[in-house]
């Protein structure tokens, strides 16, 4: 017996299916709903950041204190890494394992720059004496933006996880899924990332 | 949201794996992937130019363009690299995606605008400019 | 070596010996109460030798049903602790005049009110609803289990270890003085400078992980798992209320978080955000709190109205009356929740536009919770109604959230509210709605699906004693609080000069003692119900007649739940398949695929009492190292991909065989 629900008024209505149902897998809706409430983390902080970013408390304002370029480099790493993991996408697509972990690596390697430049900017502030105590301005540009960075982070920890998976048991299925939940992940820090460089540095800058 | 029976009856006729191959639309194609970049690389570039080269006289007006423009890649971003559709998972991501919208602006608009009241009502005669000054 | 004070300092960090509170003598007491019951309760499993059966069985347990039971074991727990510490502060409250302080210093005093407010939220209400919905919402849908397993077990346990750090306090160190939301600048370093804000950030952190992860987790399900046939229109409105609370815990956890985590960026590492200084503002983080705090009581009593639609369509042997109303009314208040954030400070001096657009949506919402209200109604309305221990909650919660609804909108309308705010009016409000809603609701709840859960009823006398205890209490505990809040008395006051307020205390106290009774008469009626459980035996499965489909498998059911997965024609999927020839199934029982139990979940959260102690204390070493330790427990877990097995089909026809034994006995 098939497992149809539908009876008709001549047929005897049928209650349960005979055969096993394989529920489908909940793994990409329910990292997507993960990514919902980390969206509204940001929303809460780039909130914050729209109450007290005009409170410099007598100290440096953006004008003095972004470096633009510095911004538009960070912002290519974060570009070129996200194209790169869609190439380690198609490779995946492909069944090409070596490919897979080569974009991968690369994308990885886009990552640290970017995080690496982040705390370049930070220490350098701080130095500065433009540290996030200074003002609540700087305490919620550090906290959105340290909070992307830690996102990053996390991102980048996740894919040598995942890279050290996919090494050993190849593009299986569990696999396949883990990197379109770091995909979706990893793009997705790419959208918060336009919310930052628009509207904490270069409006900033424009005062 | 009727559309979960048949959403159903398609898992069953592909079998349970609902992401495996022969689905290759929802991960993008190398064109999707370069069109999108391309797209985004100009929308990047175009607001850093508008600050850093100073192009538009008032300052009000390349604030709307950025925040435009910001709008515009977000978008670029969501269809290329994330690959948002209505398809999807049955259309429940992207109905997950505009309510977090909606409740993304509730919380940015309402807490502006509720805190620019209580500053103007509970620190009256302070003004922005003031504002930044403040010890 | 030891003398040398900065070696302490790294080791015990804040930590001494001033910390454990040996000049309080209640709390000596309590401890010295707590360590004899421990050593019994830990002897006795000892003694037993179930200290693997509990492992295996229940703290390793992804079953959705075990998980479930465990939150409301959890919520009985702490019920007893925030209780009682609402019977101290009706005890203060009501001796605390002119000459006479009370036994309450207010440094303890506000101590008790802050953890009254902080349990009964987070560690009562919370769990008991995320109880209820992980228990039923799997099998009202006819699924195996939820759609993440272990993550389940994890929320689980992180929302345990959020508690334990709750009640760690009690004995070391101190908890939170600043009331339930822990207002700057009275939070901050400047004001409190001891560890009790930091008990109070850290516990709820802790949770807010589990709670978020399982709201995930609950949506998933809903969302993936429902049986074939099961449209959305179709789901029961249990399930419907459910659906939206996990959408609203996913959606508004979040800005929990963040506010908390932006209150300790200024404890600990000196920012401004709530400071007075520097450009803080302390007005942002009331703004924030609430965004999410208001949600929050709809995420408390969305899934509770789900529980008293079930039951009043159950009890009245009739369909539920207006069915689509009640979904749309749901979603209606889940989006509504979200725009009145801001009728919580009225008094802060948003100006009129502000507030009028606040008190105005505050109002609307009233309006769908109103059309609820009637749909039950219409249900009683010439319904034949069985008056059993979940229906007289029902109607006890129907005349009582009545008043505390209307008393809202009255706190809706921002001139009154400057008038009650703070005031106890403002608490007898919110007391009649979260008891009168939530509570009245749980213990329906409780009562309903009990039999379900372990396969014999509730005891019905002393359900019903409980229940009338509890009723009574709430009007004399919480009418008089009324008349003080019209009266101008404010709330979270240690003492009183003025002695003609004193009898309204004295009623109040009165009310908290019947209260209490009515405690005691649910622990009671546990404990006959357990003692008598062979008499309260039910072995169909389906002891009230029930109309959804928990009720169609065995009492408790099987760990697959069902042996053949339902397909579902009604939205009162049982009661179609009962009035339309349904014969259960004898044969053609197959292997059922099966998530395997875990213990990382029990460790991870382990190791975050140890991590938030560390963090509470400054003891860093002992913070970083269990940090380092959960990312490692956590990827480690990653690395397994077998994570499930198969009942074989000779287990599932033994199961099923040993029912069709039961059901032929009873006929």
């Amino acid at each position: 017996m098939a497992s149809n629900s539908t009876a008709s008024a001549t047929e005897a209505p049928v209650f349960y299916q005979t055969e096993e149902a394989h529920p489908p897998s909940s793994t990409m809706l329910g990292f997507w709903l993960y990514l919902m409430s980390d969206c509204l983390i940001f929303a809460a902080l780039f909130a914050t950041y729209g109450v007290l970013g005009r409170s410099y408390a007598a100290g440096p304002g953006p004008k003095e204190l972004f470096d633009l370029p510095l911004v538009a480099v960070n912002t290519s790493m974060l570009l070129f890494s996200s194209i790169t993991y869609g190439f380690a996408m198609l490779s995946m697509e492909r069944g090409s394992k070596g490919g897979t972990l080569g974009w991968l690596a690369i994308t990885g390697l886009f990552g640290v720059a970017f995080v690496g430049l982040e705390l370049f900017e930070f220490t350098h502030l701080i130095m500065e004496g433009a540290g996030p105590q200074r003002s609540a301005f700087l305490s919620s540009f550090f906290t959105l933006v340290g909070t992307h960075g830690v996102h990053v982070t996390c991102g980048i920890i996740w894919l040598i996880t995942l890279m050290v998976q996919v090494s050993r048991l190849g593009l299986t299925a569990a696999n396949k899924r883990r990197l379109m939940c770091l995909s979706l992940f990893w793009h997705f820090l790419d959208v918060i990332w336009i919310g930052v460089f628009s509207f904490v540095y270069l409006m900033g800058v424009l005062g | 949201m009727s559309a979960h029976p048949e959403a159903h009856g398609a898992h069953h006729a592909h079998g349970h794996d609902d992401h495996g191959h022969g689905d290759a639309a929802a991960h993008g194609s190398l064109k999707g992937y370069l069109i999108g970049f391309i797209l985004s690389v100009i929308l990047t570039a175009i607001p850093f130019w508008l600050v850093m080269a100073n192009v538009i006289d008032s300052a009000t007006g390349t604030a709307a363009a950025i925040m435009a423009l910001g709008v515009v890649q977000i978008i670029v971003h969501m269809i290329y690299f994330l690959h948002m559709n209505t398809r999807s998972e049955g259309g429940w991501t992207m109905l997950a995606l505009i309510f977090t919208l909606i409740l993304v602006a509730i919380t940015l608009s309402g807490s502006l605008w509720v805190m620019y009241h209580l500053n103007h009502n509970m620190m009256p005669g302070m003004s922005p400019e003031l504002m930044r000054e403040m010890p | 070596m030891f003398s040398n004070p900065d070696v302490l300092k790294f080791i015990f960090g804040k930590l001494s010996f001033d910390s454990l509170p040996f000049h309080e003598p209640i709390l000596v007491a309590t401890f010295i109460g707590v360590m004899i019951g421990g050593i019994v309760v830990l002897g006795g499993i000892t003694y037993l030798g179930k200290w693997g059966y509990l492992w295996r069985e229940w703290i390793t347990s992804v079953d959705h049903k075990k998980i479930g039971i465990m939150y409301m074991i959890l919520g009985v727990i702490m019920l007893l602790r925030g209780f009682a510490d609402a019977l101290m502060m009706r005890g203060q409250q009501a001796m605390a005049f002119g000459e006479n302080h009370g036994y309450l210093p207010p440094h303890h005093y506000d101590q008790v009110f802050t953890a009254h407010g902080v349990i009964m939220i987070f560690f009562v209400a919370m769990p008991f609803v995320t109880g209820l919905m992980n228990f039923v919402v799997p099998l009202q849908i006819g699924a195996r289990d939820v759609s993440f397993p272990f993550l389940n077990n994890f929320s689980f346990w992180m929302t345990v270890a959020g508690a334990i750090t709750v009640m760690i306090s009690l004995f070391i160190g101190e908890f939170a003085r600043t009331g339930w939301l822990a207002y700057p600048p009275l939070s901050g370093i400047a004001y409190s400078p001891d560890v009790g804000v930091d008990y109070y950030i850290w516990s709820l952190q802790i949770a807010g992980i589990g709670t978020t992860l399982s709201g995930v987790n609950l949506i998933a399900t809903i969302v993936k798992m429902r049986a074939q046939g099961m449209t959305l229109m179709k789901m029961p409105v249990f399930t419907w209320t459910a659906l939206c609370t996990n959408v609203l815990i996913v959606a508004t956890f979040p800005i929990l978080t963040v506010t908390l985590a932006l209150l300790t960026l200024d404890r600990y590492v000196g920012t401004n955000f709530f400071t007075t200084e520097f450009g803080g503002n302390a007005m942002l983080y009331v703004n924030l709190i609430w965004i999410w705090g208001h949600p929050e009581v709809y995420i408390l009593i969305l899934p509770i109205f789900g529980v008293y639609s079930e039951i009043v369509s159950t009890f009245c042997g009739k369909r539920l009356f207006g069915y689509t109303s009640m979904v749309y009314a749901t979603v209606v208040i889940t989006i509504l929740s979200y725009i009145v954030w801001l009728h919580h400070f009225f008094t802060m001096g948003s100006g009129a536009s502000v507030n009028s657009f606040f008190g105005i949506t505050t109002m609307i919402i009233s309006i769908p919770t109103g059309a609820k209200m009637f749909n039950w109604l219409f249900t009683m309305y010439k319904g034949r109604i069985r008056f059993e221990t979940p229906m007289i909650w029902t109607v006890g919660f129907m005349l009582t959230f009545v008043i505390g609804g209307m008393t809202g909108v009255m706190l809706a309308v921002p001139p009154a509210d400057f008038v009650l705010h703070n005031s106890l009016f403002l608490i007898a409000h919110f007391h009649n709605v979260i008891i009168g809603g939530v509570v009245f609701g749980v213990f329906a709840g409780i009562n309903f699906w009990f039999p379900k859960a372990f396969g014999f009823k509730l005891d019905a006398f002393w359900g019903k004693c409980s229940f009338w205890f509890w009723l009574i209490g709430f009007y004399f505990a919480f009418m008089p609080l009324y008349v003080l809040g019209l009266m101008g008395v404010t709330r979270r006051v240690s003492h009183f000069d003025d002695p003609s307020l004193q009898i309204w205390f004295v009623v109040a106290a009165f009310g908290a003692v019947l209260i209490a009774a009515g405690i005691g008469c649910f622990v009671l009626q546990i404990f006959f119900s357990i003692k008598n459980r062979e008499k309260l035996r039910d072995v169909t499965g389906d002891p009230w007649g029930g109309r959804t489909l928990e009720w169609s498998t065995s009492s408790p059911p099987p760990d697959y739940n069902f042996a053949f997965s339902p397909v579902v024609r009604d939205q009162d999927a049982w009661w179609d398949m009962k009035q339309n020839g349904y014969v259960r199934p004898l044969e053609g029982f197959k292997a059922i695929h099966m998530p395997k139990n875990t213990g990382t979940g029990a460790i991870l959260g382990a190791l975050s009492i140890a991590f938030g102690f560390g963090m509470i204390w400054h003891i860093w070493w002992l913070a970083a190292v269990m940090f380092l330790a959960m990312v490692v427990v956590g990827i480690g877990h990653t690395f397994n991909y077998n994570r499930d097995f198969h009942i074989p089909a000779n287990e599932v026809i033994e199961a099923e065989g040993k029912r069709t034994r039961l059901l032929g006995n009873q006929a």
